[in-house]
């Protein structure tokens, strides 16, 4: 099964609040692979990237370094469209 | 095996299954199934969680346009928590293992949640907790929703198990299988014992925490004669139990014998004996007891049984009904006595700091006159198809009465001038309930045809004892000299100003009372249905001479506990088996 693994930073103005998590997880439930989320940083935490309980529970401020890992056929599409929005703040200003 | 002691409210003996019904405010009790229940555990679940889903995403719906972005934003979050399938596999497994029913399962695994959301250091987070309350009571409320909706929708025998039971709940029940009832709260006069002994079913109220010691499917006593209920009784339990269920059977046999003999004293004096009913169809049980007529017809349930306020229609319908079902007999419609423990629907979101003495019965009738005269149009059209009696609850000041019946005539000027014909003579009396109308009846009783005293608020005014709060339910008492001074003086001022006086309150059907209340000079009697053979058998076992020195001699009492010991003794050697 192929991998994929990418690292990012938090970068948005509140974090992954719950919007940013919606968004997060509606990304990751359109893929069949599985999405882990780790949070780097003082409370590393993981989480599995198509529940939105877990990863509001991450509780990841902003700087917060994230790991997001996928496992099967489209992980490598998976992890890119994850990590730029990311990357993009989630569309905020 | 476990006996739980409680209030005796409705008398019987029914041994049957338990449902359990938890209520949406209160913490969900540890309750454990059966291994071959817990598919059907996880499907309520499944079933729960597409309802909250509907139900969230059609309030999403309505707020896109007028409340913005904001709110729809965090119903969108509820709908994502809603379908996350990490909280469905968490729940399941829950269910699963430690075989629980749905309802703890959701509490157990959201309040795991709640804990992380609150032990975050991120305030806006932390705050979430909120959201996760909500879901949480939303998808219990639907699971709670759904043992409603199953208890509409009986095949067995069952006995209903609650906190409370409300009014709507008791409306909605399928009455052909629930055999009885316990509850947590309430007293002698709550409305599950009320409804419960005009249903002839036994009921224990006021047993603390049973909904926590029962589960749904568990085999239950509930002795109604005792206050007693026993979950998972032992074999021993159950053939005396089965043993006693036969012998009153026997009794009830015996007392039927009297259904169509008068209720006339051994020389001779006559006494009329009347049902009180909650709805129509509550007629044809009452005159199989022997009932004469129906001396209380409580329309609320009008009002309780459905989603909005019942129409003019309506409500004529169900008088046409009554009086087709009573054949000429008597029909005494109380006007709508709502409010206090009974609430319409329009009421339900406006809470009152002290509900028994604020905008209940006919006040709330006369702050609404729309709504009032469209009850009294219906009554007066009624009124051409039977002997109709109308009533007034609650009445406290002549000013009150002078009122209803201005509307009465209103309704009455409208119907003439729409050529609708009506009894323009109809009997118009009051509710003696209140201490005011009580010792003002000599005033009131040149205003009506006659009067009815309601004893249960009367004791309730009178000695200032909420009838529902546990705590304080055993001061309630009809034989408090106080009430029976102003229950005396009521029937004195009836027989002075020749008016009828009759008592339709609880006290009126409790044989233990018969005997004073002839000796007092009552002559109209009005109870539940399954009361009369018992009150017959008492009347019709004395002479009113005797009925007139015990009445004497209990006025003398200044103890209630003398006048039901009294009252015991000399009942007893009367109908030894009155108890």
């Amino acid at each position: 099964m192929p991998t994929a693994s990418i690292e990012v930073v938090i970068t948005n103005s509140h974090g992954l609040h719950t919007r940013p998590v919606m968004q997060f997880v509606d990304i990751a439930s359109r893929f069949a692979s599985e999405i882990k989320v780790h949070k780097g940083g003082s409370e590393p935490a993981d989480a599995d990237g198509k529940s939105v309980m877990q990863m509001i529970i991450l509780a990841a401020e902003p700087g917060t370094p994230l790991r997001i890992d996928a496992e099967g056929a489209d992980a490598a599409e998976a992890v890119s469209q994850l990590a730029k929005l990311v990357e993009d703040k989630f569309g905020e200003e | 095996m476990e006996i739980k002691k409680g209030i005796a409210v409705s008398p019987g003996v029914v041994i049957s299954t338990a449902v359990v019904l938890d209520a949406e405010d209160l913490a969900i009790p540890e309750r454990h199934v059966g291994a071959e229940q817990v598919p059907a555990e996880v499907a309520r679940f499944g079933q729960a969680l597409e309802a909250s889903i509907a139900q969230v995403q059609e309030l999403r719906a309505g707020v896109t346009a007028t409340a913005g972005k904001e709110i729809a934003a965090i119903f969108d979050a509820h709908v994502g928590i809603l379908k996350d399938k990490t909280l469905l596999a968490q729940v399941e497994k829950e269910i699963k293992g430690q075989k629980t029913t749905a309802e703890f399962a959701v509490s157990v695994v959201m309040r795991r949640y709640a804990d992380l959301f609150h032990k975050m250091s991120d305030r806006y987070l932390s705050e979430r907790v909120k959201d996760i309350h909500d879901i949480e009571r939303r998808i219990i409320g639907n699971l709670i929703g759904q043992k409603h909706y199953d208890l509409a929708h009986l095949s067995d025998d069952v006995v209903v198990i609650a906190h409370d039971l409300l009014p709507s709940q008791t409306a909605a029940l399928d009455r052909r299988f629930v055999r009885g009832f316990a509850t947590d709260v309430g007293g002698r006069t709550s409305h599950t014992a009320i409804v419960a002994r005009a249903m002839g079913l036994p009921a224990v109220v006021g047993l603390g925490n049973i909904t926590a010691e029962v589960n749904t499917g568990d085999v239950v006593i509930i002795d109604g004669n005792h206050g007693v209920v026993i979950i998972n009784p032992d074999q021993e339990q159950l053939a005396d139990y089965t043993e006693t269920n036969r012998r009153r059977v026997g009794i009830d046999e015996a007392l039927a014998q009297l259904k169509d003999l008068p209720g006339r004293t051994t020389d001779g004096h006559e006494v009329t004996l009347m049902a009180n009913i909650e709805v129509p169809e509550g007629i044809d049980e009452a005159l199989g007891k022997g009932a004469q007529g129906v001396g209380l017809y409580r329309t609320e349930f009008l009002y309780l049984t459905r989603p909005t306020e019942p129409t003019e229609e309506e409500h004529y319908e169900a008088y046409a009904d009554s009086l087709r079902r009573l054949k000429g007999r008597p029909l005494v419609i109380r006007t709508l006595d709502l409010g206090a423990d009974k609430f319409s629907q329009s009421k339900q979101q406006s809470p009152e700091r002290n509900p028994f003495l604020g905008d209940r019965s006919i006040r709330m009738c006369l702050h609404d006159i729309p709504m009032f005269k469209r009850q009294l149009r219906a009554i007066m059209r009624a009124s051409t198809q039977g002997d109709v009696r109308i009533m007034f609850p609650m009445i406290s000041t002549l000013m009150e009465l002078r009122q209803a019946k201005m509307v009465l005539y209103d309704v009455m000027e409208d119907l003439e001038d729409e050529g609708v014909e009506f009894r323009r003579d109809i009997p118009i009396g009051m509710m003696i309930e209140v201490p005011s109308a009580a010792l003002m009846a000599d005033s009131f009783a040149k205003e009506v045809n006659f009067f009815s005293i309601g004893t249960n608020d009367l004791i309730q005014y009178t000695l200032a004892v909420d009838r529902t709060n546990e705590k304080v339910a055993g001061l309630f008492c009809p034989a408090h000299p106080a009430v029976l001074k102003l229950i005396r003086d009521v029937i004195r001022v009836g027989q002075r100003h020749n008016i009828s006086v009759s008592m339709c309150g609880e006290m009126a059907g409790e044989p233990l009372y018969t005997l004073l209340l002839l000796g007092l000079g009552l002559t109209l009697f009005s109870m539940n249905g399954p009361d009369v053979p018992e009150v017959k058998k008492v009347i019709r076992s004395t002479t009113m001479e005797h009925a007139r020195q015990v009445a004497r001699r209990v006025m003398s009492f200044d103890s209630e506990r003398q006048v039901m010991h009294f009252l015991r003794e000399e009942t007893r050697k009367l109908v030894p088996e009155a108890f």
